[in-house]
């Protein structure tokens, strides 16, 4: 971190990763993961919402040896060490793919749609992936 | 009002960099600021000076460059998502052993703290491209 960041101490914003996207067919999910990571270090107000294909990337059992990328979901795991807790899967997205909660590595707050749209209000930055 | 822009898509295939551009054109015409212009995912292609369009189409990389060099506009290419994709600068070129340097005027390579600070710092953070 920059001497400048530190400095600037004080400003602590909402900020919220949405996660769109299946883990594996293109990259979004494993860059969203490093921007997650590495904003850890700046102590905002994080959370992450997982919606549409995007619930996927927390399903438990992930093989990826037949298409030859690394399996990145045991770092979901180890975002609780870098503060980063809250965890919300949209309710609509798990159901339309016959997902419950019992199929995901890493304990999550289930929301509707609407909750998430009110969760949504409230942040100050939001970056969607 | 303080702007930052985050780019995640490459010149051409989608119209997010042309689209962004425009917005950064337009926002800074009308007076407001722009914090930083960060480029992610695919996004970092247009940071490469290889870049070599029809002449009778834009060049969005040359755009940016000269849009950068008008406003003094702070143009990131994020390190780890440029390392996969080939963008490189003097210094990357040197710590990775390559034969060869193509970012574009205007352009630097740095971290994805660079956005975050850039969340932090601007009124809005617009994002373009999935």
């Amino acid at each position: 971190m920059s001497e400048e960041m530190m400095e600037e101490g004080g400003t602590i914003k909402k900020f919220l990763y949405v996660n769109r996207k299946a883990p594996y067919g293109t990259v979004y999910a494993l860059e969203s993961l490093e921007v997650v990571l590495i904003g850890a270090a700046f102590e905002q107000d994080v959370s992450l919402v997982f919606m549409d294909d995007g619930v996927f990337q927390i399903t438990k059992g992930q093989d990826t040896a037949g298409v030859e990328m690394k399996n990145f979901s045991p770092t979901y795991r180890a975002l609780e060490m870098y503060d980063v807790e809250k965890l919300f899967v949209e309710k609509e997205s798990l159901d339309a793919r016959g997902l419950t909660e019992d199929d995901l590595l890493v304990p999550v707050e289930v929301m509707t749609s609407e909750q998430i749209r009110d969760l949504m209000e409230d942040q100050d930055v939001i970056l969607s992936f | 009002m303080k702007f930052a822009i985050q780019v995640n898509e490459g010149p051409y295939t989608h119209e997010a960099s042309d689209t962004a551009y425009l917005f950064t054109r337009a926002a800074l015409e009308k007076g407001h600021e722009i914090f930083r212009v960060f480029f992610y995912h695919d996004g970092v292609n247009n940071g490469t000076n290889l870049t070599t369009p029809p002449q009778d189409d834009r060049n969005v990389t040359n755009r940016w460059s000269e849009l950068a060099a008008k406003h003094n506009l702070d143009l990131v290419v994020c390190v780890a998502a440029a390392q996969r994709r080939g963008i490189v600068d003097e210094g990357e070129m040197k710590r990775n052993g390559k034969s060869a340097q193509n970012i574009a005027d205007g352009f630097r390579i740095s971290g994805l703290g660079q956005l975050i600070e850039a969340g932090i710092q601007a009124d809005r953070l617009v994002v373009f491209g999935d």
